[in-house]
């Protein structure tokens, strides 16, 4: 088949296999992209992510744009991301012209409860796969729990609805994906970059 | 005419949220909150709808609504104007990161930079799958506010699927399987 006609399928049927976030992709991208295809490999996945989840843009989008650019150049980012997109297009424009009441549905709802805790089964598995690769050594573990923290921190507390006041709204932002995962990049750059460049410099 | 400058604007509207939200779907709610209160497009209900069926079909559930309010506004080719609006940002951006990234590839500060971000990105993919758990697992609400029930059902076919596709023969089956078949579970067993 032709390289681009499968960016484009291939995205398709990862719109059509994501449930909610673009989180719930991953678990179709390894299948899809990182098993059948070896477009990326896992820890070029979470790179995917990580620059997603700072960059404008949807996560999903983002993720897509990136490996088919990666892959394919620009026409391959932008028909990896007309891919994913393309399953919305007619799922949901067939559903608001036929079925405005769908998601009020006992049936669907119920469904839909069963559908995402698959998808918690599955990104569960999927970050047992990237921890793998990604968490190796002492650094990338403190870093992995630190943010998990604070991240679950700031999910839970709700800090935005005002009860805290300017220390909320602080936390707020602090604990944002996108400031967690800039606060990273610099961990990461200090831990490695800096400090572990002088004594590999001094060391010897 | 007032089609094509209808297009235009949700092509425009939707080019803003695509390079204003950053993160997931869920960033994108506040955006269209605004642009219903200005455009008067759709209402706070109509908002509501959207949400809870861009999170019950397939499809990032960002690209999902951006193509519901577009075929709210003006049909067919509003939910087209719209999804090209909202991917439109993240095209040129993403390319000029790319593009960036691979250029800088042997860069030991990039480098140190990423060794940063893989497990950043890893944790926040965790917190995600918890979020989801927790709204799925717990159950809020009944006579007080802050009283919580586990669902023993949904915790339990968590457990099943993950089981069969990490220790099972069953793992070589696509995720979509899996989900298919706990929707269908869902739906037989009322969760």
């Amino acid at each position: 088949m032709n390289i681009y006609c499968d960016l484009f399928l291939t995205f398709a049927k990862v719109g059509v296999c994501t449930f909610g976030g673009g989180y719930a992709m991953l678990p179709i991208l390894q299948r899809e992209v990182v098993e059948k295809k070896g477009w990326a490999i896992d820890e070029e996945l979470t790179d995917y992510f990580a620059v997603g989840q700072c960059t404008p843009g949807i996560i999903a989008v983002n993720t897509a744009t990136f490996i088919g650019y990666k892959h394919k150049g620009i026409p391959g980012g932008i028909l990896t991301t007309l891919g994913v997109v393309f399953p919305s297009l007619v799922i949901i424009t067939a559903i608001a012209a036929f079925l405005s009441r769908f998601a009020e549905y006992p049936v669907v709802q119920h469904a839909l409860t069963g559908i995402n805790a698959a998808v918690v089964a599955l990104i569960a598995s999927s970050v047992l796969k990237l921890g793998k690769s990604t968490l190796k050594g002492g650094a990338a573990v403190t870093i992995f729990l630190c943010v998990l923290a604070l991240a679950v921190f700031g999910n839970l507390a709700d800090l935005d609805a005002g009860a805290y006041g300017p220390l909320g709204q602080g936390l707020e932002l602090l604990t944002s994906p996108a400031a967690l995962i800039v606060l990273a990049g610099i961990a990461g750059w200090l831990i490695k970059g800096v400090f572990g460049g002088k004594k590999g410099g001094e060391g010897r | 005419m007032t089609l094509v400058w209808t297009l235009l604007r949700l092509f425009l509207e939707f080019a803003k949220v695509g390079l204003f939200a950053v993160g997931g779907g869920l960033a994108t709610i506040p955006f269209l909150q605004d642009m219903g209160a200005v455009t008067g497009w759709f209402t706070e209900t109509d908002l509501t709808t959207m949400i809870a069926v861009s999170e019950s079909t397939p499809g990032p559930m960002g690209v999902n609504m951006a193509t519901y309010v577009g075929f709210q506004v003006a049909g067919l080719s509003g939910a087209v104007a719209a999804t090209l609006g909202l991917i439109a940002p993240s095209i040129v951006v993403i390319v000029i990161i790319a593009g960036f990234l691979q250029k800088f590839r042997q860069s030991r500060t990039v480098d140190a930079v990423f060794s940063g971000l893989r497990p950043a990105s890893t944790a926040l993919i965790a917190a995600a799958g918890l979020a989801v758990a927790l709204a799925v697992f717990l159950l809020t609400g009944g006579v007080e506010e802050h009283t919580f029930a586990v669902h023993w059902p949904a915790l339990a076919l968590a457990a099943a699927v993950f089981v069969c596709m990490r220790y099972t023969p069953l793992k070589k089956l696509h995720p979509i399987a899996f989900i298919a078949a706990a929707a269908a579970v869902g739906a037989v067993f009322q969760l």
